[in-house]
């Protein structure tokens, strides 16, 4: 995500760099091209228009063109302007002091709200939450089925009725909801055009009636200028507490983000990177604005990997490598932890400075399935010591494994590597579990 | 048919209200052409969606023919924009195969592929022809419930495995059952996907390969769904779907809503992709075809 965004920053910033001293000249034709890059990445054509004009001023203000570095300078106003413009810290999701928290999600058609129901609800499940979905919208053919099937799969209860007043559907759940000692709701309600009345008024109706603690407001990340206007009309509308934006996985430049946020001054509290259930960020306005800048996100990924890696194995693992006895089976093992942090062009997007020089290169899980399929190939006790593996042994795993001894020869070749770099490690000092290698070649 | 036509006004009048209505108050100042005046129109192409690139190139030709045929005053500029953005759209080619057409049905995910097929197969019956329904979005929850109401409530059969199977083991069934059944029209409805993931593009694939297996040159049509609120993101859709499928149109859904659809001239200057429907709202009948001349006369219809 982002990428592309980020890419076209990148060439205007490095630009920048380059002067020693800069000329109003070359300040204006930056800016255009920032406003350029904006422009294509979706940001309304107003915030764009603002946002160029407050980095404008501020950078004459700073007498950036007197500064030793005056590129620098000017990569640092844009940056916190972005920061701003995004909205200063995360904020989180109000929870009820007599439960159940009521949380209410509105959006147009499409944009993914069903989908986001159940991973919210997973999300606060794992924060140890009982949540119940709702099923509110009775207009769209099978709207209630579908919620009901990710309520299956995820084996989260739902309330539903087949017919009725949203209204009731809802203050009914309620009731529902403290029977099973649930304390979370989730309302999921239909899909609706900003400018449908009839429909803008039932949500208001819900909101009077069922008293939402938190309102989300849920938009395509794919949205072009048109954002701004549903945006609008949401939040006069239902005055939501949050927004919530999906799809982002995609190639987006994900303007949305920046235009929804400027207009409506709430703050983006999730967005969804992915079609699996955990595919569900909160969202950071400085870690996304460092992304967007291609400074990287460290800390989301740490993060990551902290939520999913076994720690016991961890340790486990640290232990092996302090004794050097590191070995195909962990290295395999480590395989898989890393293929639960999620895909992995997301994750090398979040190491500073790869993110620009992954687009266009399809990095993709699959690199692992070779990998994977030559050391299952393997006898356990070749995994355990990799030495033994001669040239038979090689053709043979190669046979069953349908890849070739070159392939094999190269793993073998970039697994000594690691051993080697673990050996190094050993002597370093070290800081928790930070030996996750990533060299997978 | 009135009640058609007001709907389709109604819809249309959005897009005019916004975009070309503003326009439409330029031109009618009298200003002269200067360069605020274009900038002005930039602006506001810009906020249709049209693109930054599309919008630039569309001005500069405004530019080159007010130097080069002296044209002074504003609303002699509206001629011009109307012109320009008449050449950039394609007119869709017409079909008229005997026997079964295969059409499919692709997108990313909530453009609002399956409401599109019930309105493909609505216009379809109300023509007289039989239509089959294939569910190969197995993928989705309860996406084949929701065709099958569909189908249900335009009266035409439908083609369904259990969720999870193999779409193109639907599709293959789906082919035999409308052969078997000699019907006029085959919709195959399938999954959602992002065109940046490469396993699922894959399956579209494969889909497509299937198709062919059983009848060379099928499908006769690949229709491509496309969200009207979407921004610039629609031209790399169309891209990636017309690099693995073919794309022979564009169904615009959603054009009832504050959204513009601009990208689209950016699309056609592109990628030569026609658009051939639009969906103006919820229920079976809202649907257009597509007809760029009347399209764009009648955005700029004077209110």
């Amino acid at each position: 995500m982002l990428e592309d965004l980020t890419q076209k920053l990148e060439t205007v910033f490095q630009k920048l760099r380059g002067y020693g001293t800069l000329t109003e000249k070359n300040v204006a034709d930056s800016m255009k091209e920032i406003r350029r890059a904006l422009l294509e990445a979706d940001v309304n054509y107003k915030v764009v228009k603002d946002f160029v004009s407050s980095v404008q001023d501020k950078a004459i203000g700073q007498d950036v063109l007197r500064s030793v570095t005056p590129g620098q300078m000017i990569v640092k106003i844009v940056h916190s302007e972005l920061i701003d413009l995004l909205g200063e810290t995360s904020t989180q999701i109000k929870i009820a002091g007599i439960p159940p928290t009521i949380v209410m999600l509105a959006g147009l058609q499409g944009c993914g709200k069903t989908t986001f129901a159940g991973k919210l609800a997973q999300f606060f499940r794992k924060k140890g939450r009982h949540p119940m979905l709702v099923a509110a919208d009775v207009y769209r053919p099978a709207a209630i089925e579908q919620l009901k099937v990710v309520g299956k799969s995820l084996d989260i209860p739902v309330y539903s009725e087949d017919s009725g007043e949203p209204v009731k559907i809802c203050s009914q759940a309620i009731a529902e909801a403290r029977q099973q000692t649930c304390d979370l709701l989730i309302l999921d309600t239909a899909g609706r055009l900003h400018i449908d009345d009839e429909m803008m008024r039932e949500l208001e109706e819900i909101k009077e009636k069922v008293k939402p603690h938190e309102i989300l407001f849920v938009a395509d990340g794919m949205t072009g200028q048109d954002a701004v206007n549903s945006a609008k009309e949401f939040c006069t509308r239902l005055e939501f507490d949050g927004i919530v934006l999906t799809k982002l996985d995609g190639d987006t430049r994900g303007g949305a983000a920046l235009s929804i946020r400027a207009v409506t001054q709430k703050p983006i509290k999730f967005i969804g990177v992915g079609e699996k259930y955990d595919a569900i960020e909160q969202f950071f306005p400085d870690r996304m604005a460092s992304r967007i800048l291609g400074m990287g996100d460290v800390v989301t990924l740490v993060e990551k990997a902290q939520e999913t890696i076994d720690q016991e194995k961890a340790a486990r693992l640290e232990k092996k490598i302090l004794k050097q006895d590191f070995n195909l089976e962990d290295f395999f093992d480590q395989l898989q932890q890393i293929k639960k942090m999620g895909p992995l062009d997301q994750l090398l997007g979040m190491i500073p400075g790869v993110g620009s020089q992954l687009s266009g290169m399809n990095v993709d899980d699959r690199s692992f399935v070779s990998i994977e399929a030559i050391i299952n190939s393997m006898t356990v006790l070749e995994r355990r010591n990799p030495k033994i593996l001669n040239g038979s042994r090689r053709r043979r795993i190669a046979m069953g494994s349908g890849t070739s001894v070159q392939e094999i020869n190269r793993l073998l070749n970039q697994f000594g590597q690691m051993k080697k770099m673990l050996k190094n490690m050993r002597r370093m000092p070290r800081k928790g579990m930070g030996n996750v290698p990533f060299n997978m070649g | 048919m009135v009640k058609l036509f007001n709907r389709l006004q109604a819809s249309l009048k959005k897009t005019r209200e916004g975009t070309f209505k503003k326009l439409n108050r330029i031109f009618t100042a009298k200003r002269k052409i200067d360069d605020d005046l274009l900038d002005e129109i930039e602006e506001i192409l810009i906020a249709g969606d049209v693109g930054v690139e599309t919008t630039l190139d569309i001005i500069d030709k405004l530019k080159q023919r007010v130097r080069d045929e002296k044209y002074e005053t504003s609303d002699e500029l509206e001629c011009l924009i109307r012109d320009e953005i008449k050449n950039i759209l394609i007119v869709p080619a017409s079909q008229d195969k005997q026997g079964l057409q295969i059409v499919l049905v692709v997108g990313v995910n909530g453009t609002g592929k399956t409401t599109s097929i019930a309105k493909l197969a609505h216009k379809y019956k109300s023509e007289g022809k039989s239509v089959l329904l294939a569910a190969a979005d197995t993928f989705r929850a309860a996406a084949i419930e929701q065709l099958s109401v569909w189908a249900e409530r335009v009266n035409c059969e439908i083609i369904k495995h259990q969720d999870g199977a193999d779409p193109s083991a639907v599709v293959f069934d789906a082919i035999s059952a409308a052969q078997a059944r000699s019907v006029d029209y085959l919709i195959i409805d399938t999954a959602g996907r992002l065109h940046t993931k490469s396993n699922l593009m894959a399956e579209l694939t494969k889909i497509f390969r299937v198709i062919n297996k059983r009848i060379p040159d099928a499908p006769d049509q690949v229709i491509l769904v496309l969200d009207a609120s979407t921004g610039q993101n629609a031209v790399n859709q169309a891209k990636e779907f017309q690099q693995v499928a073919r794309v022979d149109s564009i169904f615009l859904a959603k054009l009832d809503g504050t959204a513009k659809g601009g990208v689209v001239l950016a699309i056609n200057k592109e990628l030569q992709i026609p658009v051939k429907y639009i969906g103006t709202g919820e229920k079976v009948d809202d649907m257009e075809e597509f007809d760029p001349g009347s399209f764009v006369e009648g955005l700029f219809v004077k209110e």
